[in-house]
């Protein structure tokens, strides 16, 4: 498989494609690669969007993927919508705000359903970015779930993240309640060509004077993805996001994060993997009873031993 | 290992009706299928390129303007082009009985028509979807 990881790393989209449907299968075979390509990863910047379906977040992406082409940067872009609890089906839609950036060579955009995750995101999401990282991509743009008010795990991931909002959504006690609004780098007030936009950037100026950050005020960027206006605005305080990082060593703070979920993600796999495996886990299981019956072992320690060999 | 069949449903060209295209979407969706919508007006590199970014297993095109003869057999020959064979595609809409073998014969593996029960689409894709 050392093939696939070296073609990734060139950028090559159909090894891109495959590897991340390896993932997101939790094939065995993805393993390996994911080992492969991790030490070349850790350049792209991260940054996710989430707010309130319909709030525009896909018109949003495809525009901001524009300005970032326009600065010669490659982009990969990440959209996810909801599996359908009933039936694991989903409905991958992002897709037709973004379209015109299929013929871009310089651009890679994967539609993933959630698959059972809460939170708004994907478990495979984590591999993704590492993958398109790994891929060359300088800007890696995420798009959660249309979310209500607390799907907030994309700050796990994310260097900057964004909250899109819209006007009319609500007053100003909306805008206090905790979760989504807690989570913001930048908040984004799309569909400013609608009426009510002052009332809300006014009613999230309040909020933000509420925060207690001498270093950095959040700032409130308005958009209308429609009538393509505030893009660049939004452009410089993602760069003025991402160069406060750096300064104030939140950065390295940040990717810590990452990490550390991406690794409980990955023992969470496991473990619930074992757990779900009936036949494994009574094998593992079996060989203790014997000795349990005949006293030479109780339950308690024989759960310590089996648990020690999973966890070792 | 959850492996789960992906499908694009695509509309090339001017056609502007894509109704029949989100009864089967939803359909595909409800039987547990990933499905990727790509709206409108999409050329043939368009749809390819897609399908291979979304490594789908199907390929599904719907056409009620008359031109599949065209479209059709372009997505067919560039999915050849780029070595995706292992694509399985299918089309569906207002296709003439008579283009149905022609079509078959440039790659596309089954046609649907007006009336299809959306079952039969489900079964024909677990059935056929070739990875």
């Amino acid at each position: 498989m050392t093939g696939l990881s070296d073609k990734i790393r060139a950028g090559d989209h159909r090894s891109i494609a495959r590897l991340i449907t390896q993932v997101e299968n939790d094939a065995p075979e993805a393993v390996q690669t994911m080992k492969q390509i991790h030490p070349f990863t850790g350049k792209a910047s991260v940054i996710g969007m989430t707010g309130v379906m319909g709030s525009g977040k896909s018109s949003l992406i495809y525009e901001l993927a524009l300005a970032y082409r326009i600065q010669n940067k490659k982009v990969g872009i990440i959209a996810i919508d909801p599996t359908s609890p009933f039936t694991g089906g989903a409905l991958l839609g992002d897709r037709i705000r973004m379209i015109d950036l299929s013929s871009d060579e310089g651009v890679f955009i994967r539609s993933m359903g959630t698959r059972g995750m809460m939170g708004g995101l994907t478990s495979a999401l984590y591999d993704v970015v590492e993958i398109l990282d790994a891929a060359g991509m300088d800007i890696i743009l995420i798009e959660t779930v249309g979310v209500g008010q607390d799907e907030v795990d994309i700050v796990k991931i994310a260097d900057t993240t964004l909250v899109v909002l819209i006007p009319g959504l609500g007053d100003s006690v909306q805008t206090i309640k905790a979760g989504l609004m807690e989570i913001a780098d930048i908040f984004v007030v799309n569909k400013a060509d609608k009426p009510g936009i002052e009332q809300t950037v006014a009613e999230l100026e309040s909020l933000v004077d509420l925060v207690n950050n001498p270093e950095r005020r959040i700032p409130i960027v308005a958009t209308s993805a429609k009538e393509k206006k505030g893009i660049e605005q939004l452009i410089t305080q993602i760069t003025e996001h991402q160069l406060y990082l750096k300064k104030s060593q939140r950065f390295e703070q940040r990717r810590r994060q990452r990490y550390e979920a991406e690794l409980i993600e990955i023992i969470r796999k496991r473990l619930m993997d074992f757990i779900f495996d009936e036949k494994k886990l009574k094998t593992t299981v079996d060989c203790c009873i014997d000795q349990i019956a005949k006293k030479q072992l109780d339950p308690y320690t024989a759960a310590d031993q089996i648990l020690g060999k999973i966890l070792k | 290992m959850t492996k789960k069949i992906r499908v694009l449903v695509a509309k090339p060209g001017l056609d502007g009706h894509d109704r029949g295209a989100k009864i089967v979407a939803r359909a595909l969706r409800d039987a547990g299928m990933e499905v990727v919508y790509t709206g409108l007006h999409q050329t043939a590199e368009q749809i390819v390129i897609t399908a291979m970014q979304e490594d789908v297993d199907v390929v599904g095109l719907s056409l009620l303007s008359g031109a599949h003869m065209t479209l059709f057999v372009d997505v067919a020959e560039l999915l050849k082009k780029k070595q995706m064979e292992d694509v399985l595609l299918i089309g569906g809409g207002i296709i003439p009985q008579e283009d149905v073998p022609l079509l078959k014969k440039a790659g596309i593996a089954e046609v649907f028509g007006p009336g299809t029960p959306v079952e039969e689409i489900v079964t024909y894709i677990k059935k056929n979807v070739k990875r």
